[in-house]
């Protein structure tokens, strides 16, 4: 145990000499897929609750789809079903792109988290409360306004808990990333039970490290709750 | 017949190779092996559940643990850590005891590892809705004369299922997702089939999307039969007017 400790902390951390690796590469993929995931799962979930049929149907199907099947799948289509294709192959600008592991996973994880995120904020969205909004427009707040300032800053605060669970829900699904060739932890712990045959210490150091991560996550989003969701707390 | 109906309408292309025997193959073993795990894992969970809002801290705190570890780890994590040492454990034990060498097929080792992790999930859903059965029926079950079974039997999970099935629902979607990460631990599962189909005849791209489809159905149907469940279970509760 001392041993493989000794030998693997560096690519369970950071880096195997050459590339990046374990804990850095794992952070990487979820802030990345996260961060692409928020941003444009905002317009879609605005776009989800549309009242028109034409708008909110495509945000609709796309969200069916992306919830109804595994992540694994997803991933294996970008990664290899994709790059199976002939035209593909014979476009320079996509045959670079998906020609790179990197980019194919973060692809299939940003869509897949953000059909989750589009559906967590498309709720709060839809339970916002009808005073606030007739009393944003008595004021005299239309179209993009009444989204910017009232609609969205308060249905971001109330969707935080569900926000959170997904992504502890994606922190967990990046593990996946190693059947793509990205050296996450699981790449790293794999490779360390290849080489030691110590099956259960080498899963379980990945297993304490994911798990700190979780607890990490969960703390943050319990400030982050304590902070913008304060008025929701019992009146003092 | 499913050949010549493409043939026939001119999708020569979509043909599947002589490989539908195959996924059919690997789709009922994505969705044995599913219905297996589901199973041991409600009855863990109601084990659990049951654990955890004991009053003997003897049970509580390794129930508490329990749920926390599991849920805190990758389910593919566990999956790898409890399969590969599943075996090793197990010969471990029967060399302790002296008995013969027993050897666990993966089939067998990949429905107790979905089921141990998502049992942990369930346990969560259980208690959370067992909390949710007014206080007052179990009173009144017992003010009633029923044992402890009988107050768990006819009053609480009856009760206890309405509060329930949503989570289970969602349990459920997790669950069957999860179990296309089998095909890493060597199942031969639907997206093995759909790979190997993929690979030999250059069609992967075709043949993943088929798979995808197919998980699609699955959930869809799943969806469907969920929500009859809820409007069984909701019978007699009433929904607020807004």
């Amino acid at each position: 145990m001392i041993e493989l400790l000794q030998e693997y902390w560096r690519p369970f951390l950071y880096s195997d000499g050459v590339h990046i690796t374990g804990l850095a590469m794992t952070m990487w993929l979820l802030s990345a897929s996260i961060a692409i995931g928020f941003l444009v799962s905002i317009p879609l979930s605005i776009a989800r609750v549309s009242r028109k049929f034409w708008v909110r149907w495509p945000v609709q199907f796309y969200t069916y789809l992306f919830r109804g099947t595994p992540l694994y799948i997803q991933l294996l289509i970008c990664y290899t079903g994709i790059y199976s294709l002939e035209a593909v192959r014979a476009q320079p600008l996509l045959d670079s792109f998906f020609r790179d592991a990197m980019n194919c996973t973060i692809l299939a994880f940003a869509l897949n988290t953000c059909a989750y995120t589009t559906e967590i904020f498309a709720g709060a969205i839809r339970s916002m409360n009808h005073g606030e909004v007739e009393a944003a427009k008595a004021y005299g707040l239309t179209g993009w306004k009444l989204y910017a300032y009232v609609i969205m800053p308060s249905a971001l605060r109330r969707s935080l808990p569900f926000y959170s669970n997904e992504v502890i829900l994606m922190l967990h699904s990046t593990t996946v990333a190693f059947t793509a060739t990205v050296p996450d932890i699981l790449k790293v712990a794999r490779d360390a039970n290849s080489a030691t045959f110590m099956t259960f210490q080498s899963f379980g150091i990945a297993a304490v490290i994911y798990l700190c991560i979780t607890f990490l996550l969960v703390g943050l989003f319990r400030l982050a709750e304590r902070r913008w969701l304060a008025f929701l707390g019992p009146a003092h | 017949m499913f050949e010549t109906l493409l043939q026939t309408l001119g999708l020569a292309r979509f043909s599947l190779k002589g490989f539908g025997p195959l996924l059919l193959e690997g789709t009922w073993m994505t969705i044995k092996l599913s219905l297996l795990s589901l199973l041991l894992s409600i009855v863990l969970g109601l084990i659990g559940a049951g654990a955890k809002l004991s009053s003997a801290a003897v049970l509580r705190v390794p129930a508490q643990l329990y749920t926390t570890l599991i849920r805190g780890v990758p389910d593919l994590v566990l999956m790898l850590l409890i399969f590969y040492s599943l075996q090793t454990w197990l010969s471990q034990l029967t060399d302790a005891m002296g008995w013969d060498y027993i050897e666990i097929d993966a089939f067998s080792a990949g429905v107790v590892t979905l089921g141990f992790i998502y049992g942990a999930y369930f346990t969560e859903t259980f208690r959370g809705a067992i909390l949710s059965v007014p206080r007052g029926q179990v009173e009144a079950a017992t003010a009633y004369g029923l044992s402890r079974g009988q107050r768990f039997r006819f009053v609480v999970f009856p009760q206890m299922m309405r509060y329930a099935l949503p989570g289970i629902g969602n349990n459920w979607q997790v669950l069957l997702k999860a179990t296309a990460l089998v095909s890493i631990i060597g199942l031969a599962d639907l997206v093995k089939a759909a790979q190997d189909a993929g690979k030999s005849t250059y069609q992967l791209f075709y043949f993943l999307v088929l798979a995808a489809l197919i998980y699609l159905l699955i959930t869809s149907a799943s969806n469907v039969a969920l929500r009859w469940a809820e409007r069984r279970y909701a019978a007699g509760s009433r929904e607020a007017q807004r």
